[in-house]
């Protein structure tokens, strides 16, 4: 790992002169820094070569008055600390009479260990040519597949910190490296087709890459056999990817701060209420042995830890900061940002049956057997990735409409679908799970099964 | 030669960027050239930002940030490295350029000294950069504004659940390209801000549409309203024409240059120069002052949107369109101020040609797949019956492909207008306008329930 910039010690020390010298007596600090590289290729040439060494911070500062300002900045010299203490100070003659930030309750206890090995930084050039063979590779998979034009390996090593004016004190290195490969086929007289696989690790060398070649050529072959669908309402089988991302996209019905500002779906009192189906448990654990690049503690300080979202289909916890937590009589639970207004937002989704609950067999064997000649007719929707989240989920109102790839299972055959929307509102899918298929599977976003879901609109492009 | 750099002065501390740091300068261009580059480009940036927020009746956030930072790229052939850093200093900036020249199995060396003498003298295309930051609302002025605005959205939204209203100002001075000008360049814009007629409009588009119906899913025509409605020809067509795209060979227009792409009724635009507009620039993010871009004239392909890169790799000229969110991005081809021009019609006469169509009053956010598919949400529209638009609709969305669609565009109004946005892609989040006039579409999917 290379020498980082960040001293915990030292910034302290610097912090609390500049303080003094400027009256302030409450402050917090949030502080990162990092050195990144990575590469993208274009058939077997270098496409672009980037390294960044970057450096952070995040000040807050309480006024006499007991208000909060911030001020973030990337200059960590002292003459770039003292203007942050300034500003922020200045800031706080605006702070939030109504809703005032304190230091989470937390921000001292005791952190849970993490199994994160410190890898040594590979050499650019060991990048690039260990990206130009897995591109090699995977355009050899198939004819069809021309180029990679959507591909990167990168690697970082990170550091960050958070301390406050009350003792807090803490620090969390870490090494992670990744690869993405997405690949584009096309067939003369047919549309091009794309798809492609992700992984994540600690270290360039402990990438899967071999994984990532299979992964992104089965993918992308599936899809060269292609005919539109016909708009109807289908059941669809969500990819554990695909159902993470959808759960995320909907993720401010945990979220005690969307709650707060009234854009959640849920509200103060939907504690107890039965959200969906009871053989759907949701929890959110960062802590998770599969979340590479988890934090331990987050940017309040308070540690990160597994916490029971949903259980047999009934909320049972919000996601907290330590100033929505105050309001809701709680503790904080780790999901917090850093500023004068504090963000909350999950970790790491772990979703599958409630133990002790069937998994929906019986909902899956209406498709089996006898039964199954009925869904022949029309088919089953395989959703294998979503995409457009930002732009086609409205998570105040539940809604979504989202292009996705995937298959038309019929008279078990599958189709790839040539291009097409799947529509809906995201408490109608949450009651309209009819079961699970297969072990929960591990992703970079979170661990999760199949998961069917009857009568969703599906629009295909004529 | 040692690790510092020829200065007088170390101008990290100073305020601004000025004629102290061309001894810096100098030595890095020389250095890299020395080791052997092509080319050794510097972006040298500081920033003041400022975000304000307010919910409901209150300020709830309050952001101010500020900071410094460089990027070297270095160029030989056709290949290139790039390397950011917050780091200033000499050892910094020195380091940084190492690792770029490295990338291309590049290094400097202690006996070929290298001095690079050819820099002009600095000329500053931003003298009133100095006063901006005075004049600009104070952070006073600006939370009351923005309490306005929220307490306007209460006074006409009684059904409103959430008021929010948010308030951006940023400042960049970059050395050796320039500074930006557009809305960003009065510093009176907010203080002009019509707080009531823009609740009002807020008000009246939420109350319609929260009484709207789902859409059915299917095939109409539809017409487009101008404005933001340009943000479809943005991502689904405005992104096939940037050089990066020719590159990636991920454009279907690639071989298309003087072939008809789009119906005759279509002329495209990008360009730098609008006074006041969001993506105008006084220079790229290379360096090149910028230019008006005829994209597409009449429905034929006429030039794509190139950067250094895009020139050296696709052979397309330059055409001032190398843009970058800062200094941690290298410099790609990018839209300024992107636009439909106007046609002849009337945007009734539009609509009236319409059976059975939507209406897109508003567009939402959107996306365009790796093949070019683009999808894009409605954010309120209105059916249109017999020529006329009646009820609002709600969870539409438009579904296709520019290829496609581009010769389906088969009228164009004469009420073009623009609107200010945010880009994102490659080389970081950008500021640009769409626009276009109202268009129509004589075919697209529309996906609903």
């Amino acid at each position: 790992m290379d020498n980082l910039a960040l001293d915990a010690v030292a910034l302290r020390g610097r912090l609390e002169t500049l303080a003094s010298r400027q009256g302030i007596r409450q402050w917090d600090l949030g502080a990162a820094c990092s050195t990144d590289t990575s590469v993208q290729v274009d058939r077997g040439e270098a496409k672009q070569l980037k390294g960044a060494q970057r450096s952070s911070i995040t000040l807050r500062v309480w006024n006499e008055a007991g208000l909060v300002g911030v001020t973030s900045t990337s200059d960590l010299s002292d003459v770039g600390l003292e203007r942050a203490l300034i500003g922020a100070h200045e800031a706080s003659a605006f702070g939030n009479k109504e809703e005032t930030p304190a230091f989470s309750p937390l921000a001292t206890a005791p952190l849970a260990p993490l199994d994160q090995p410190l890898h040594e930084q590979r050499s650019i050039l060991e990048l690039l040519e260990t990206l130009k063979e897995a591109e090699r590779d995977l355009i050899g998979r198939h004819g069809a597949i021309a180029t990679v034009p959507y591909n990167g390996l990168a690697q970082r090593s990170s550091e960050r910190i958070y301390l406050n004016s009350a003792g807090a004190c803490r620090q969390q290195q870490l090494t992670t490296a990744s690869l993405y490969l997405y690949a584009r086929a096309e067939e003369t007289g047919r549309k091009p087709r794309s798809s492609g696989a992700v992984r994540v690790a600690y270290g360039a060398a402990d990438l899967d890459i071999a994984g990532c070649i299979n992964e992104a050529a089965e993918r992308t072959i599936a899809h060269l056999n292609y005919a539109p669908i016909d708009t109807d309402h289908y059941t669809c089988v969500f990819s554990p990817e695909a159902f993470l991302d959808l759960i995320g996209a909907f993720s401010s019905l945990f979220n005690a701060r969307a709650i707060l500002d009234g854009i959640s779906l849920s509200s103060r009192d939907s504690i107890g209420e039965q959200l969906a189906v009871p053989l759907l448990s949701i929890h959110d654990n960062g802590l998770h042995p599969g979340n590479i690049g988890a934090s331990a503690f987050d940017g309040e300080g308070t540690p990160t830890a597994r916490l029971c979202l949903l259980e047999g289909g009934v909320l049972r916890n919000f996601l907290h900061s330590e100033a929505t937590a105050r309001a809701f009589g709680v503790q904080p639970t780790g999901h917090a940002g850093l500023g004068a207004k504090v963000s909350v937002g999950p970790d790491w989704f772990e979703i599958g049956p409630t133990p002790g609950v069937s998994a929906g067999q019986q909902g899956l064997d209406r498709f089996s057997g006898a039964a199954h000649s009925a869904v022949g007719e029309r088919g089953l929707v395989v959703i294998d990735s979503l995409s457009a989240l930002h732009a086609g989920v409205k998570a105040s109102q539940g809604s979504f409409s989202l292009p996705f790839d995937g298959w038309l299972i019929r008279n078990g055959q599958p189709q790839s679908i040539e291009s097409a929307t799947v529509a809906g509102d995201i408490r109608q899918v949450m009651q309209g799970i009819i079961g699970f298929e297969g072990q929960a599977k591990l992703t970079p976003n979170g661990l999760c099964p199949w998961v069917w879901i009857e009568n969703l609109s599906v629009t295909g492009e004529a | 030669m040692t690790q510092a750099l020829s200065s007088s002065a170390n101008p990290a501390g100073v305020e601004l960027h000025d004629h102290r740091w061309r001894g810096r300068l100098d030595t890095l261009l020389g250095q890299g050239q020395a080791a052997g580059a092509d080319l050794v480009e510097l972006f040298i940036e500081r920033t003041d930002h400022l975000g304000v927020l307010a919910e409901q009746d209150t300020i709830t956030n309050v952001s101010p940030s500020f900071g410094m930072g460089a990027g070297i790229r270095v160029f030989r052939g056709h290949r290139d490295g790039f390397v950011s850093t917050n780091d200033l200093s000499d050892d910094g900036l020195l380091a940084a350029l190492d690792q770029a020249l490295a990338m291309l199995g590049l290094q400097r060396s202690a006996k070929t000294l290298g001095h690079f003498d050819g820099l002009p003298e600095l000329h500053d295309f931003a003298i009133d950069k100095r006063a901006w930051l005075s004049q600009v609302p104070s952070l006073a002025e600006t939370t009351e504004a923005l309490l306005r605005g929220t307490n306007q959205l209460r006074r006409h939204g009684q059904h409103l659940q959430s008021r929010r209203g948010s308030y951006g100002r940023d400042w960049q001075e970059v050395l050796g390209v320039g500074r930006r000008y557009g809305t960003t360049d009065n510093p009176d814009d907010l203080r002009q801000w019509d707080a009531e007629a823009a609740a009002l409009d807020l008000c009246q588009s939420a109350g319609r549409m929260l009484y709207a119906d789902y859409i059915e899913a299917g095939q109409f025509p539809v017409v487009l309203a101008n404005r933001f409605g340009g943000v479809i020809f943005h991502e689904a067509c405005g992104h096939l024409l940037e050089t990066t795209q020719v590159e990636r060979g991920t454009t279907p227009f690639a071989e298309q240059v003087d072939q008809p792409i789009a119906h005759p009724a279509v002329t495209a635009i990008d360009e730098g120069l609008t006074g006041g507009a969001f993506g105008s620039i006084a220079m790229d993010d290379e360096g090149m002052p910028s230019q008006r871009t005829v994209l597409i004239e009449n429905g034929v392909l006429k030039r794509f949107l190139s950067d250094r890169a895009g020139e050296l790799r696709t052979g397309h000229a330059r055409t001032g369109s190398g843009r970058r969110q800062s200094h941690t991005f290298a410099a790609a081809s990018r839209m300024r101020n992107t636009f439909i021009a106007a046609g002849p019609h009337t945007p009734e006469e539009l609509i009236g040609s319409i059976d059975r169509g939507l209406y897109c009053k508003a567009m939402g956010g959107g996306s365009v797949g790796p093949t070019g598919q683009f999808n894009f949400a409605v954010e309120e529209g209105y059916r249109i019956e017999d020529g006329q638009l009646t009820s609002p609709v709600k969870g539409a969305t438009l579904i296709g492909e520019a290829k496609e669609v581009m010769p389906r565009i088969s009228m164009c109004a004469n009420d073009l207008e623009l609107a200010a946005g945010f880009c994102g892609s490659v080389s970081g989040s950008i500021f640009v306008t769409v626009g276009q006039p109202h268009i129509k579409v004589d075919s697209i999917t529309v996906g609903g329930r």
